[in-house]
């Protein structure tokens, strides 16, 4: 299958300008009568469904959750990026382009990452104009901070909360648009099926959760916004009900899924505490912009403080070892996240990992209260503070940076990161890979649309922190409302579709087959056992570090959990109820051949890259070493029940120099 | 450690429910829904019926969680949400009363599950600014007060759990309908609608069937984002002055 990617010609600071203005589109009476189908409300399906109810289109959304506001986007923290250049640091549109590309270790579509870095100066307008409440500076304008692997500061932010502003701000809008009849709300449904007509996606079958009924609803287009699949580990820094089943229904469907081994592994989580451990709790990227980053130098110190006999206060400054800073210079604790993840396993692996289980590195504080302490004790006057007012005084400025943060982390651990540096982990956290998508979202199945972490055009092999909600937004304000006219204009013709259509009912039976296969099984283990049992197997095969052996290793385990699964799952109750067992139930089987994609991906891909690190293809000094000649491609897999086929498309690079990726 | 739960059990919105009481043995560093999936692991592996809630971020942020815990929504500690609980806040062979949100605007859907639309409506009904994608001016040129801003944001802040209705002897949504209000009123951009903002929200709050805020407060207390009362008087005078002076 030939893989047309539909990048406009022209330069590429010209392309998106030029192929807005010139693409087809369907006139105001038309949208009228053309359906639409959006699956998802966190920010990327929210910002879609309303923006297209907002031109006329009727729009259908979806969410699994009792209310659209739940989807997962509310817990992003750190904050957003955008091209304004407002603190005037030398930011601009190719900035922000170049520091994606480079970020993603070239292995993402420059024609799209530059539409991107483009629509980022508009998603904070329009944020600011639904009122959403940004941090600023005393004068009433944008504050900014900085995040990793960038010079500039072009973070926008709500204190710790700024995904939940968005996405509320995003929900407000729909909601709006639910108020006036543009867009018909479906809480509690979820999609458990494609429906295609003649090779088009024409619509969805999806279970109404409170009842257990299947409903089938059609549609001119269809649009998911569904997130990304990190559950499959099981242990993720996603919400429990986060799944790839949207996705991988409609890979089922023929979609091709692409680059799914590209996961992201974030450096700053709190570490894991115990086998019951349902999730992982994600502590913000932008602590690294005061927090430093270290480990003991000795072993011996190491464990003293794993025995418990230490603690990070016992350590004299000379004997700690800020590993970021020393190797990574020009960077130092604001590295990309694969960079300060593997850094961090490197020292745990050396044995000088500083909690119970030797899996943790601290997060420390201390430095930048004393900073900020003697600033505001100047600033306020104060002549000759002693330590403790310094101390006193920094601590508030943190607090009015970080505090939510601060505080999260005292609930969860039952520590005070003001007295003793923090704790952290790397974990999984976002998944780069996704629906393979042409310039205009749009997937293999013509009709069929992938927005947000959903797809994977946008971040190659590493996304940079506070680019997923640019990206989310980006995609569902400020591009698919253009680019689903490609495929729209050709449909103003189409009669709406009726659900008594063959393909429907062919649809709805595959999918209570597959309900009732699992239901009847009546095995004697939990679907919660086989979801740890799968991510364990993920997290060891498929993790931070990779390799071959380990890889085929992990194929052969999954494919026996899998089958495994089908011989021995219990799901209570009946499909024909509001049954909380059996939605986890369809997750985790859809989890269960996800992961293989993935291990195959990562096995094919004989290179490291950003967040994929296979042992056998890295630098003298440890770093990833890309293979450019033979891998700088997408990887775009066909699903098969028994060997899943893969696909290509090569990746051109007409304005960036392929490098290797330094931050040192 | 050993504790024993007492545990609302419902099996559809109209069936009759009772308490049901069961024994689980829970580690001092698991958040309190990790303990419930300790006992629903339990009850499956009995071939039994787990027992229904609602969860999803568990880490304080998507309002999904919604139980009273021992007579009080999201449990003992002040600021949190149930998923932000943890169990060392228990001693060995308490006993816990578990049981869902008892609002006449919010049906039990099964066990602690209870259905939340009604809030969605009160938003449709106006909480929001009426921007359509791409009208916006630039972001700077409309400068906010820091101070102002923050105030804003901490009335924002709202997770859209419940847990003030929940709190509130008359089942009332007024905190959330006003932190909302107040949000967006303190912003210029919400400025514009303000006035038939405040009326169409507390129209569609009293058609919903929430109660009247008679003043008690415990709204605020039990808020896990430690939203204030002072919402409530805003929106109060905001409601009585727009009577007279919205222009239609």
């Amino acid at each position: 299958m030939a893989l047309e990617n539909k990048v406009p010609p022209g330069p590429l600071s010209e392309k998106w300008t030029k192929y807005k203005s010139t693409m087809n589109l369907v006139a105001p009476n038309n949208k009228r009568r053309i359906e639409v189908i959006v699956v998802g409300t966190g920010l990327a399906g929210a910002s879609a469904a309303a923006t297209l109810g907002e031109l006329g289109y009727q729009v259908k959304c979806f969410c699994f959750h009792d209310s659209p506001r739940r989807a997962h986007s509310i817990a992003a923290q750190g904050g957003i990026n955008a091209a304004k250049n407002y603190q005037n640091d030398g930011d601009s549109v190719y900035r922000l382009f170049y520091d994606t590309i480079k970020g993603g270790d070239y292995r993402s579509r420059e024609a799209n990452v530059h539409r991107l870095a483009e629509a980022s100066t508009e998603i904070i307008d329009q944020c600011v104009a639904q009122g959403v409440p940004f941090a600023r500076e005393y004068g009433g304008l944008l504050a900014n901070r900085s995040f990793g692997g960038v010079q500039v500061s072009r973070t926008f932010y709500a204190r710790g909360q700024t995904g939940q502003q968005l996405l509320l701000g995003a929900y407000q809008a729909l909601s709006r648009q639910i108020a006036k009849g543009t867009v018909k709300m479906y809480n509690r449904h979820e999609m458990l099926d494609l429906v295609k007509v003649d090779g088009k996606a024409r619509g969805i079958i999806a279970r109404n959760l409170l009842t257990g009924e299947l409903e089938r609803f059609a549609a001119h287009s269809v649009v998911l916004g569904t997130g990304g699949y990190g559950n499959v580990y099981y242990l993720s820094t996603n919400a429990m009900g986060s799944n790839v089943s949207a996705a991988w229904r409609a890979v089922r469907k023929g979609a091709l899924m692409a680059n799914p081994c590209f996961t992201q592994i974030h450096p700053t989580c709190i570490p894991v505490s115990g086998e019951y451990q349902s999730k992982l709790t994600l502590m913000s990227e932008s602590l690294r912009n005061d927090g430093r980053v270290w480990v003991p130098k000795s072993v011996a110190d190491a464990e003293a403080i794993q025995r418990g006999e230490k603690t990070a206060l016992d350590i004299p400054e000379e004997d700690r070892d800020y590993y970021l800073e020393r190797r990574y210079p020009a960077f130092g604790n604001l590295v990309p996240r694969d960079v300060a993840s593997r850094a961090a396993k490197v020292a745990c692996d050396e044995g000088k990992g500083v909690s119970k289980t030797g899996l943790a590195v601290y997060l420390d504080f201390a430095s930048a209260i004393i900073r900020y302490g003697k600033s505001e004790a100047l600033t306020t006057g104060i002549s000759n503070p002693t330590e403790a007012k310094i101390k006193e005084l920094g601590e508030e400025v943190v607090a009015k940076k970080y505090g939510n943060l601060f505080q999260m982390y005292e609930k969860i651990t039952g520590e005070n990161p003001y007295k003793m540096p923090m704790k952290i982990y790397p974990a999984v956290h976002y998944t780069m890979g996704g629906l393979w998508v042409d310039y205009n979202l749009e997937t293999n199945v013509p009709g069929l649309f992938a927005l947000g972490e959903a797809n994977f055009s946008d971040h190659g092999a590493n996304r940079l922190g506070a680019s997923a909600l640019m990206q989310g937004l980006a995609d569902g304000y400020f591009v698919i409302p253009y680019t689903i006219g490609s495929f729209l204009a050709n449909e103003i013709r189409t009669p709406a579709f009726s659900t008594d259509m063959p393909e429907f009912e062919q649809a709805e039976n595959d999918v209570a087959n597959r309900m009732e296969k699992i239901m009847n099984i009546q095995g004697d283990q939990s679907v919660e056992s086989f979801h740890r049992r799968l991510g364990k197997i993920m997290w060891d095969h498929c993790g931070m570090s990779r390799n071959a052996e380990g890889l085929k290793e992990g194929r052969q385990k999954i494919r026996a959990l899998r089958e495994e699964f089908y011989r021995d799952v219990f799901v209570p109750g009946r499909a024909d109820e509001f049954n909380p067992e059996l939605e986890k139930a369809l997750r985790v089987a859809d989890f269960l051949e996800m992961g293989e994609v993935m291990i195959l991906d990562a096995l094919e891909r004989n290179e490291s890259c950003g967040g994929h690190f296979r042992e056998e293809y890295k630098s003298e000094e440890g770093e990833a070493k890309r293979n450019d000649a033979d891998y700088t491609h997408v990887s775009a897999w066909e699903w098969d029940d028994t060997n899943p086929i893969l696909h290509k498309e090569a990746l051109e690079f007409e304005n960036v120099e392929l490098k290797t990726r330094s931050y040192k | 450690m050993k504790l024993h739960l007492k545990i609302w059990r419902q099996k559809t919105s109209t069936a009759t429910g009772s308490y049901e009481t069961h024994t689980v043995e829970a580690d001092e560093h698991m958040s309190f829904l990790e303990m419930l999936d300790v006992l629903n692991e339990q009850l499956i592996s009995e071939k039994k019926d787990p027992v229904a809630f609602e969860h999803d971020c568990r880490e304080g942020i998507c309002g999904a969680c919604s139980m009273v815990i021992d007579g009080r929504p999201h449990g003992p500690q002040n600021g949190t949400t149930t998923c932000q609980l943890h169990m060392r806040a228990y001693k060995e062979n308490d006993t816990i009363t578990i049981e869902p949100f008892r609002v006449g605007a919010f049906p039990v859907v099964k066990d602690l599950v209870v259905e939340r639309s009604s809030f969605d409506r009160i938003i449709q009904a106006g909480g929001y600014v009426s921007v359509n994608t791409g009208q916006a001016q630039d972001a700077n040129a409309t400068p906010i007060e820091g101070g102002i801003a923050a105030e804003a944001f901490d009335a924002a802040t709202c997770i859209g759990c419940g847990a003030c209705a929940a709190a509130c002897p008359n089942g009332s949504a007024m905190l959330f309908t006003s932190a909302k209000v107040n949000h967006l009123a303190k912003l210029p951009q919400g400025q514009v609608e303000h006035k038939k903002r405040v009326q169409s929200m507390v129209a569609q709050m009293d058609k919903e069937g929430f109660g009247f805020c008679s003043n008690v407060k415990a709204c605020e207390v039990e808020c896990p984002k430690e939203i204030s009362t002072e919402n409530i008087a805003a929106l109060n005078r905001a409601y009585i002055s727009s009577m007279f002076t919205t222009s239609d």
